[in-house]
């Protein structure tokens, strides 16, 4: 297998020995999600800012993942710029951390995200000392926007959240990684393990899912699967495929086959 | 004329008068970790929560971390 910590994923300096990011939603329980999270091997785990209950049970998922992971913080949810900004200020205070993963989504339905109040969102939340993680569409002029502005990492969707239909435009996405000087991490529309080792595969840095795992069957078993299909396409990239050929080339030695 | 302010979204009178008040007064322990809160749009730290006064008309939003993607 990759040897991990010899080829960490570094965002603004920091080091991960993991390059898979997870989501902490949508889990049946708070122990499966525990048990994936940790099967998947990932440092980075996602949440999201909402208001607390007033009626009483007080959310616990926090304080359960809290000193064993990173915790990175989201705006999902979030239709402009100045709500991402405050969701990014709140989280900074709720989680003292300043790193964001930012979304700001332009539309219910597609969960496309706002480019306008994106790179909004963005230039202030640098000006204000975030360490940005831009979810963006697989936009080449957005994300290489997004990349100018100062965010440490650009995060283009590979199909839209939720959809499990892996990377659709794996073109754009080379085309991404080519012109970015940040880690491009993939996040958004993961179904398998097999979309997650063609995002490595093609260069990214890492990939950012959550559904696929939380609602699989057995999410230990796909974090598990997530985890080898990360480390499996961040190897073959490495390791560089061979070339594509409409003929076909034998790997047998063609000589001293008996009978000739 | 009775005096109101928004918490996370539900007019409540304005009886509380500082972030900690209001937060007991919601059966919140203001010392619990993972608590922000804005008045207004602005967040206030927690090293305030027992000085800066709630006035009525105010929107506070009281939020902690919750499962995310």
């Amino acid at each position: 297998m990759t040897d991990t910590l010899k080829d960490p994923l570094t965002i603004a300096e920091k080091a991960f020995s993991s390059r898979l990011l997870i989501g902490s939603a949508g889990y049946p329980n708070n122990q499966l999600m525990l048990d994936s999270i940790a099967a998947s091997g990932a440092d980075i785990v996602t949440v999201a800012i909402r208001r607390i209950s007033l009626e009483g049970g007080a959310e616990t998922m926090i304080d359960l993942l809290a000193g064993d992971y990173h915790i990175l913080p989201n705006t999902a949810g979030c239709f402009t710029a100045r709500d991402a900004v405050l969701t990014a200020q709140l989280a900074r205070e709720a989680l003292e951390t300043n790193w964001i993963k930012l979304e700001v989504i332009g539309d219910r339905e597609t969960l496309y995200p706002d480019g306008e109040h994106l790179l909004q969102a963005a230039e202030e939340m640098v000006a204000d000392g975030f360490i940005v993680m831009a979810y963006s569409t697989d936009d080449p002029i957005l994300c290489r926007k997004l990349a100018d502005l100062g965010c440490a990492a650009v995060m283009p969707l590979g199909s839209p959240i939720g959809s499990g239909m892996g990377v659709l435009n794996p073109y754009n996405i080379e085309i991404i990684r080519a012109q970015l000087d940040v880690p491009v991490i993939v996040d958004a529309g993961i179904g398998t393990a097999s979309d997650a080792a063609l995002a490595m595969e093609l260069g990214c840095d890492g990939v950012l899912l959550a559904s696929a795992v939380a609602k699989a069957r057995d999410p230990v078993g796909m974090a598990k699967a997530m985890r080898h299909g990360v480390e499996g396409g961040r190897l073959a990239h490495l390791s560089g495929r061979i070339p594509r050929k409409r003929h076909a080339e034998a790997s047998s030695p063609e000589r001293g086959v008996i009978g000739s | 004329m009775s005096a109101t302010i928004s918490v996370n979204g539900v007019e409540k009178a304005a009886t509380a008068t500082t972030i900690a008040d209001l937060l007991r007064d919601e059966n919140v322990d203001p010392g619990a970790r993972f608590l922000a809160v804005a008045i207004n749009g602005a967040v206030v730290p927690r090293s305030k929560w027992d000085g800066v006064e709630i006035n009525p008309g105010d929107d506070v939003e009281i939020v902690s971390p919750a499962p995310g993607g």
